[in-house]
């Protein structure tokens, strides 16, 4: 298998968009001929070790807009998850000599060890030009040129990321303990949770209970945390009413509810809000995001292709932190129930860390919960 | 917050003139700022001493003072304009001092002046070495192990207990100047002695040595409501141990995983958080290759080298976003001017690497040490941005002018094994050069990684060009070699010599546009680089944003070097605004990120490309322009035209003929023969053998110089055969493709003017009289405005042969003229029919503007219709002189003395009623302490003899002590004058010239001699020894005089006059 798949790098491959756009590359990792994805783009320039193991990838074909990439190799530490979810990976180059004194191993031959196809020598630049005007489309990976045939574009046009994060969430639920004594037992409500989020809260002496998304509200309350994670993952949040149902349980127990990203928008859902599919999405390491209550901005991770529709939001929900660059909403404040969400990442990993004194905001919500005044400011 | 009300009036402090390590970014910084001030409605007043800027234009400022950057000045100034403010963080080291001492002597807040950017707590706490370690520690981050110490013995002891090599870095001083890095003991108390002298509060830092770690750098932006980005990250190739001045630097860091990277943005946002900056900041850290150990080398809580170079790599304007925070904005608040969408408050996302090369002085300084250290020496540097690393060090390297168009360099490839080892292990600043052609000799990256502590990656990227050099070699010329070779940044003419192919057939260049966001948001910036193999955006928004004007382009000049500086800037930026102004759409092509004409919005499209011939036509071809302008940027751009020629595009201007008539010694002594001008006798010579026979035909000294050379680079007078000999020596090894000019030494007044010609008529805003007589370089001269010596027939004289001359060369805009006036005869030495050196002063001093009049005569104007007249232009109501300013103490082992060769880095300019006032605030602009009691050592050659003792006199007279080496005290005697005899260096060991210049007694030192250059003479020794103990030394005896007058009018800093530069007019 080694062997085949080795004999494909370097050879051309083409990726086909949905509006016939095509776009010549070289295969890299494994081979492919006739995937299929969701196309989009990142433009973090570090952190492609963490784009690539974002479960909230799932189902896309991921394009790095930074041209070289794979620079410091591969370095297992810095995985986000187990796994490596994206269907493709396309760049500008990869480094076939890797510098870092942490390195273990190149892009290239991780790639192939999961089975990931990779293209390179594309015209990214242009590719996310394209994705920026015609706004997010599927895919079609080919190993010949145009044209293709309609059975070969069939699984394109009719492509949906469907369902991933039954894909991604874990089986099992797990325990992470602690670092230092343990003050407080948070539930990781895991949709597809990149590793940060837990170690941030270990780090801040919360025992994490990782438990898959299909968990019940039951079976979390009765685990008697005191507050629940919600976590990002990858899709269309609304493919998730189970998910939704039970969270509006947890908040009508006014448990202290953190979400991020995906767990952002399930709860608004689950509150009455609408989601909304965005243009291309916001995907990179410099989203600048305003907390409307200080007026202070901060820098921040984002990975997400949908978005809550701030004017859905109902009584009770107030919109805590909008986008600089477009005025989404990038984070709700819940006043009828001791929880708020956040749109981008502040677990960061990659991406700038000047939010994750969000998570220390979660431990005084947790602590208030404790002396039941919790409210959430 | 929006803009401040209580802000009506900011003071800006400018940087002063160019020295290393305080060089153009400056005026770029500056300019911006000042613009940026000025939308919002308030009144600038701005000083700075340094003519040749941009932000000295009167209309970048509301008031503009080229006056002394000191204390005193800027108290009167402050009185006289009343200002409620004054910007310390846009003027570089000087402004930031400058202001820091305004606001802790009690000043500003007794004037009830607002110090905008950075208070004086936050200015101590990045500047004052211990504050900053107490800073460092109370938010904990990690420095390296430090002392401050003020004596020499402190330092010794530190080392002791930390251990060698130990670094010294002097407290309050510029680009390193008197840092260094010590070995042992003996190293150390030189080093340290240096150091404490130098620091203005006689302090240094000694910390442990960490050569080799990583030296990353982030430009951080942070507003008064505590709002922080990152703007850019940098890394450097060059670990720490070489100044980042001197290093060549990728953007954005490439060897960090995100840890890493994040571990030091955060870092960074910790201290302008601590520090309370508002505005720009640097910090420099140093990270452990083998670990996540990391240590802050240095913050500078203001606009910076790093912060110009950040700002053109990414496309954030710093500057103009550093000044619109220090007057009360929010990053949220200042929009996105690349964008027009988004707000200033964002991190820059990038889709390419950009390569920074410095541009060191050593072909200039042939006996300067270059080695590379702790203390900077580049003067400036170039920019290149690409796809991959390979192709933005590629184009970088070919666009320093260099003579380099690969990596493959002569002077390490002719090296032994064992030579290039010793080459690479002395990192000088052909170190890279060596560094490849070691790798192409086999050398393994592990061994050349402990070697040098270059991260494996940049030398596996080095190796990656070696191997397409060597399949270029082995596989020839196709298209699939070729490709790859383009993708990776070789040029055709590389392509061709490796492949052996004659007719590579050229592919163009697809241009790509900088946009900050890496395509996320639709973006019009008019900033443009080239790739190989993409689409092409160029053609894309030409297409989109067609005015229907005429398209002109307009080349810049390059990196700043001697000779060629910030001036050719000038006149570029008022030659695209002329441009603009006269309806054209105008295209700047040029590769300097200290610039303002590498700002995307100066002309109406900017492509950052080196200025040769392959780079320039591939724009032109996606342009289209209807003509070329070289006359502006300086040789860089007259380079360019006999690629023009034969690719016959038109140069809009004098023609490339007429520039061969001036440069071509044969055709141009015929043309003065027929216009009756005179010429000193000269020949053309190539080699050794010839030129002695042409210096024994014309008779000594005479003149050599090699032909088609601005800023008398590699020029010499030479008094006899040896001289001859060991020039020619140099220049042949050199390959210098040129011939060399042999001419007769003419030892008159030099005058020199700049005239505006419009084909039929000229325009003579003045004439120059240099304070040195002929045999100084012009740009090393003290240049008096107008001339003062002159009767009125020579100066009609003048006027009639400059006519005669700009009309024969069929000039066409400007034309610069030197001449020599000898036995009251008018001598042309040189005529150069575009921009010179002084166009910004004439312009100012005479208020004509005449980029803009030349641009207006270039495109067809004639002058009678401009409004100025023509013939010579009435005489200002001031003096102004000219004083030009050296960086003699960055540059161990270069001689003082001046010659015909051209030696200083920038200029500060003198305004007075009088001459004598003029001169008096020229000196002290630059930098003289104008002492008037103490000691001046006399010593001077043989044939200066005759004119000294007048000269010692007036020292004397004034109050000086003189001393004097034998031969020179016998003359003074003689005429009259009590002198100190003083032993030559080997005469005496403990009570010498060299003892006397140690122990403090001498303010002055005047020195001749006539062999010079090399560092082991006594001469030059001991005017090394002067640089070092910051000792005024004269060495010729004209500025001697002019000094010695000086001194003894009655101006000083309190009675001098504040001209504002409008009140010229």
């Amino acid at each position: 298998m080694g062997e085949a798949q080795k004999s494909m790098t370097g050879q051309p491959v083409y990726l086909m968009l949905a509006n016939g756009r095509v776009f010549e590359g070289k295969s890299f990792g494994a081979p492919t001929d006739g995937l299929v994805g969701e196309v989009v783009f990142t433009t973090g320039m570090v952190g492609y070790l963490e784009t690539l193991t974002d479960p909230s990838y799932a189902g896309q074909i991921v394009v790095q807009t930074f041209p070289l990439i794979g620079n410091y190799g591969m370095i297992p530490e810095d995985y986000e998850s187990k796994g490596i979810y994206l269907s493709a990976y396309i760049v500008k180059e990869w480094c076939k000599a890797p510098s870092n004194y942490r390195c273990q191993g190149d892009l290239d031959s991780m790639l192939r060890e999961k089975g990931i196809p990779g293209i390179y020598g594309i015209d990214t630049r242009e590719l996310a030009r394209t994705i920026r005007e015609a706004g997010t489309m599927n895919g079609l990976i080919s190993t010949h040129k145009p044209p293709y045939l309609e059975e070969e574009l069939a699984p394109m046009r009719s492509y949906r990321v469907d369902h991933p994060v039954d894909r991604v969430s874990p089986q099992e639920t797990v325990i992470y303990p602690a670092e230092g004594e343990r003050r407080y037992k948070v539930v990781l409500w895991d949709y597809g949770a990149k590793a940060n989020i837990h170690r941030e809260l270990q780090k801040r002496g919360c025992e994490v209970i990782d438990v898959p998304a299909a968990s019940t509200a039951e079976e979390i309350l009765a685990l008697q945390p005191d507050g629940v994670m919600l976590s990002n993952g990858p899709g269309d949040p609304e493919d998730n009413e189970g998910v939704i149902r039970e969270i509006r349980k947890i908040t009508d127990a006014r448990m202290p509810v953190f979400g991020i990203c995906l767990g952002h928008q399930l709860l608004a859902l689950a509150k009455g809000a609408k989601t909304g599919k965005m243009k291309f999405g916001h995907r990179g390491g410099n989203q600048p995001v305003k907390n409307l209550e200080t007026g202070r901005v901060y820098i921040t991770s984002q990975n997400h292709g949908y978005e809550v529709l701030a004017d859905t939001l109902p009584a009770g929900a107030e919109q805590s932190f909008i986008n600089v660059n477009d005025g989404t909403c990038e984070g709700v404040r819940y006043t009828d129930t001791p929880a708020y969400t956040v749109q981008f990442h502040p677990e960061a990993c990659g991406g700038p860390k000047d939010t994750e004194w969000l998570f220390g905001k979660f431990l005084e919500l947790m602590d208030e919960n404790r002396k039941g005044d919790a409210v959430c400011r | 917050m929006p803009l401040n009300q209580s802000l009506h009036k900011v003071l800006v402090i400018g940087s002063g003139p160019i020295v290393i390590g305080q060089a153009a970014e400056f005026d770029y910084a500056g300019t911006q700022a000042c613009r940026a001030l000025k939308e919002e409605g308030l009144e600038v007043v701005l000083v700075n001493s340094n003519p040749a800027t941009i932000m000295t234009d009167t209309a970048i400022a509301d008031h503009v003072y080229v006056e002394p950057l000191n204390l005193e000045t800027l108290k009167r100034i402050i009185l006289k304009e009343r200002p409620d403010s004054i910007l310390s963080t846009l003027g570089g080291q000087t402004g930031l001092t400058l202001s820091m001492e305004l606001a802790k002597c009690g000043f500003l807040d007794e004037q009830g002046v607002k110090l905008l950017g950075a208070s004086p707590e936050t200015i101590d706490k990045a500047e004052d070495r211990e504050i900053f370690k107490e800073t460092m520690q109370a938010i904990g981050e990690p420095i390296i192990p430090s002392l401050v110490v003020k004596t020499v013995e402190s330092a010794v002891n530190f080392a002791g207990t930390s251990g060698y090599p130990v670094i010294v870095r002097p407290a309050f001083t510029l680009g390193g100047t008197g840092g260094g890095i010590a070995d042992n003991e003996d190293e150390l108390r030189e080093i340290a002695e240096n150091g404490l002298r130098l620091s203005p509060i006689h302090q240094i830092l000694v910390e442990k040595g960490i050569a080799g770690w990583k030296e990353i750098e982030f430009e951080v932006m942070r507003d008064s409501a505590g709002n922080v980005i990152t703007v850019c990250s940098m890394e450097n190739l060059d670990p720490v141990g070489i100044h980042t001045g001197d290093s060549i630097v990728i953007a954005p860091a490439v060897t960090l995983a995100d840890k890493e990277y994040q571990m030091l943005r955060s870092a960074a946002i910790n201290i302008i958080q601590s520090m309370g900056i508002e505005g720009g900041c640097n910090c420099q850290f140093a990270l452990e290759p083998e670990s996540d150990e990391y240590a802050v080398i240095e913050v500078n809580p203001r606009v910076s080298r790093s912060s110009a170079l950040a700002s053109k790599a990414t496309g954030y304007p710093i500057a103009r976003v550093a000044a619109k925070i220090a007057i009360g904005y929010r990053l949220d608040e200042i929009p996105n001017e690349i964008t027009g969408e988004t707000m200033a408050c964002f991190e820059p996302a990038l889709d390419y690497v950009v390569v920074k090369f410095p541009k060191w002085p050593f072909d200039k300084f042939v006996y300067g040490q270059r080695r590379l250290g702790t203390q900077m020496k580049a003067t400036g540097e170039v920019m290149a941005i690409g796809r991959n690393f390979e192709q933005a060090l590629m184009k970088a390297i070919r666009g320093a002018e260099i003579s380099q168009y690969d990596l493959n360099r002569n002077s390490v490839q002719i090296l032994s094994d064992a030579a290039l080892r010793d080459k690479i292990r002395h990192q000088d600043d052909e170190r890279i050069f060596a560094v490849y052609e070691a790798l192409k000799r086999g050398w393994t990256i592990e061994d050349l990684h402990a070697e040098t502590m270059i991260d494996e990656w940049f030398l596996a990227k080095l190796t990656h060009i070696a191997e397409i050099e060597d399949r270029l070699i082995h596989e020839g010329y196709n298209d699939e070699t070729y490709a790859e070779a383009k993708q990776y940044g070789f040029p055709d003419t590389v392509i061709s010599r490796l492949t052996g192919a004659r007719n590579v057939r050229h592919v163009p260049a697809s241009f790509r546009m900088v946009d900050t966001c890496a395509a996320e948001f639709t973006a019009s910036t008019p900033y443009f680089y080239s790739t190989h193999g993409e689409q092409d955006e160029a053609a894309e928004f030409i297409q989109g944003h067609t005015s229907g004007k005429p398209v002109v382009m307009v080349f810049g000049s390059g990196p700043i070097r001697i000779g060629q500086g910030i001036e050719f800037d000038y006149a570029s930026v008022h030659c695209v605004w002329a441009l603009k102004k006269a309806g054209y759409e105008v295209v700047i092509v040029n590769n300097n990120p200290e610039t303002v004409s590498t700002d995307f919005n100066v002309a109406d499209r900017l492509y950052f490309e080196p200025l040769t011939p392959e780079d320039v036509m591939d724009v032109i071809r996606v342009e289209k322009p209807i003509g070329c302008v070289v006359a502006f940027g300086g040789g860089t751009a007259i380079k360019l035209t006999k690629t023009l020629v034969e690719n016959n595009i038109p140069i809009l201007g004098t023609q490339a003929d007429s520039i061969d008539l001036a440069e071509d010694r044969g055709r141009f002594a015929e043309l003065l023969e027929s216009l009756n001008i005179k010429q000193a006798p000269g020949a053309t010579v190539y080699t050794v053998e010839e030129a002695l026979e042409a210096a024994g035909r014309i008779g000594y000294p005479v003149l050599m110089r090699p032909s088609y050379v601005l800023g008398g680079q590699n020029m010499i007078i030479a008094f006899d055969d040896d001289d001859i000999r060991e020039y020619m020596y140099i220049i042949l090894a050199g390959g210098i493709e040129n011939p060399v000019l042999i001419d007769k030494y003419l030892m008159g007044l030099e005058i020199e003017v700049d005239a505006i010609c419009d084909g039929t008529d000229i325009l003579l805003p003045g004439i120059m009289e240099h304070i040195e007589r002929a045999g100084v370089h012009s740009g090393d001269s003290i240049a008096v405005f107008p001339a003062w010596n002159l009767s009125e027939k020579m100066r009609q004289t003048i006027l009639q042969e400059s006519r005669k001359l700009a009309l024969a060369l069929k000039t066409k805009g400007l034309v610069n003229i030197q001449y020599v006036i000898y036995d009251d005869q008018l001598y042309v030495i040189e005529v150069n029919p575009r921009a010179s050196r002084t166009i910004p002063y004439v312009s100012k001093v005479s208020g004509i503007p005449m980029v803009d009049l030349a641009t207006r005569c270039m495109l067809g104007e004639k002058l009678s219709d401009m409004g100025y007249g023509t013939g010579l232009y009435r005489r200002p109501k001031y003096m102004c002189v000219k004083v030009p300013v050296f960086s003699f103490e960055k540059l161990t082992d270069v001689d003082v003395q001046l010659g015909p060769e051209m030696k200083s880095t920038g200029e500060v300019l003198g305004i007075g009623r009088t001459l004598d006032e003029a001169l008096y605030k020229g000196l002290v602009a630059a930098g003289y302490r104008m002492d008037k009691t103490g000691g001046v050592f006399i010593t001077v050659q043989d044939r200066d003899q005759a004119e000294i003792a007048p000269i010692a006199a007036k020292y004397a007279k004034i109050g000086f002590k003189l001393y004097a080496t034998h031969g020179t005290a016998n003359v003074l005697r003689a005429a009259g004058l009590t002198v100190e005899n003083v032993h030559k260096i080997y005469e005496n060991p403990s009570y010498n010239s060299m003892t006397l210049v140690e122990n403090g007694h001498l303010q002055y030192i005047i020195s001749t001699s006539k062999k010079g250059r090399q560092p082991q003479r006594d001469s030059v020794k001991i005017r090394r020894k002067a640089v070092e103990h910051s000792i005024p030394c004269l060495t010729s005896l004209d500025t001697a005089n002019a000094l010695a007058e000086s001194l003894m009018s009655d101006y000083s800093l309190d009675n001098t006059e504040l001209v504002e530069l409008k009140d010229l007019l």
